[in-house]
């Protein structure tokens, strides 16, 4: 429950980011600095012609659907769910650290957005792998 | 877990998050948009300080003027520049529908160098050359804006556009424009213009980097309900 409820909300998140790269959202709101609009314009916030945002908004969909799966009668006793969210986030959580690295190492500039989606994955990166623990027990 | 669980009340609270995160998307996706002015602006309102018009591109005869406030150093100004303003250039400037007047908002807190950038621009402006400077700035912004100090930047920017360096040199050094950029700053904040790039269009007014068609769509409307009354 809670992984799908941070799935969600870091899905709202990537959707904010994304659309505002589609020109779709007018300014963001990132408070005085700006520097949400610095990385978001940077070269690193597109990979292979894709917005970053992009794959924040399929992962967690992909998290979410993932979360709700497992909460089904069918699904709620089987690993299967539990070890894929571990995986998947974990995957996710790397590709965070990554971009967490290029914000302070080479861009020079935060951006508030990206670090709250870094904060929710790896919450559902941990909250997923204490269940995966408990599960093997 | 949720074995014989009620999952009801999470599908319940699950389904407010997706409202209230709905709800956030959309209340930016129409701040981002157009507001109305609840009066229209005077002109003098909108040609930002008094004894400064801005810079102009366009005919004097157009229909409709955009008023562009705007940061050198402001990522989403360049990001406007990149992606609509060569399309903006092309299809309604040089048509002779629309008038373009740019105006200094430079955002201090964050962007240290908006003002000297600024300042380079309205040199290359008392040459001439505001607009070749204006590109250069903003094709050239990441570049710069990581710099110590981008001041030999700019220079090389007045060179490469062509303008008399040592005249240019002696413009930056006395910082005759500075008190001029102030004025358009307050001028900006009196209109109550706070992130950049917003656009005042007539009555309307817009923010961020919108895409050609935003743009199009506005002043076809405006077009049409000036061109009758000439």
């Amino acid at each position: 429950m809670a992984t799908a409820t941070l799935a969600l909300a870091g899905f709202f998140v990537s959707l904010y980011l994304w659309l505002w790269k589609l020109g779709v959202v007018g300014s963001l709101s990132c408070g005085p600095g700006g520097g949400c609009e610095y990385v978001q314009t940077s070269p690193y916030a597109m990979v292979f012609g894709i917005p970053v945002a992009f794959f924040g908004v399929i992962g967690y969909l992909g998290l979410l659907v993932v979360s709700l799966v497992g909460l089904q009668p069918r699904w709620v006793q089987r690993r299967e769910p539990t070890v894929a969210l571990v995986v998947l986030s974990g995957a996710a959580v790397g590709f965070t650290a990554y971009l967490t690295y290029l914000e302070a190492a080479v861009i020079h500039a935060w951006c508030r957005w990206c670090l709250v989606s870094a904060g929710i994955i790896t919450a559902i990166f941990a909250v997923s792998l204490v269940g995966a623990v408990r599960r093997g027990r | 877990m949720a074995q014989g669980m009620n999952l009801k009340p999470f599908y319940w609270g699950l389904g407010v998050v997706a409202l209230g995160g709905g709800a956030w998307i959309w209340t930016s996706m129409n701040r981002g948009g157009v507001e109305m002015y609840a009066e229209p602006l005077a002109v003098s309102e909108t040609s930002g300080a008094a004894s400064f018009p801005g810079y102009v591109k366009g005919s004097d005869a157009a229909l409709v003027e955009v008023n562009e406030y705007a940061d050198f150093q402001c990522p989403a100004c360049a990001l406007f520049w990149t992606l609509t303003f060569h399309d903006i250039e092309e299809r309604l400037i040089r048509t002779g529908q629309v008038r373009w007047r740019f105006h200094d908002r430079p955002i201090d807190g964050s962007h240290r160098f908006a003002r000297m950038a600024a300042h380079a621009a309205a040199c290359g402006d008392e040459q001439g050359a505001f607009w070749p400077m204006h590109d250069q700035l903003f094709a050239n912004q990441a570049a710069w804006s990581a710099e110590r100090n981008p001041e030999r930047t700019f220079r090389g920017y007045a060179r490469a556009v062509g303008l008399d360096v040592a005249r240019y040199d002696d413009c930056m050094q006395t910082g005759r424009f500075r008190a001029r950029i102030q004025a358009e700053a307050e001028a900006a904040d009196n209109l109550g213009i706070t992130s950049t790039p917003t656009f005042v269009i007539g009555r309307m007014r817009i923010s961020g980097a919108q895409p050609y068609d935003q743009f199009k769509r506005l002043i076809d409307s405006l077009s049409a309900k000036v061109a009758p009354s000439r």
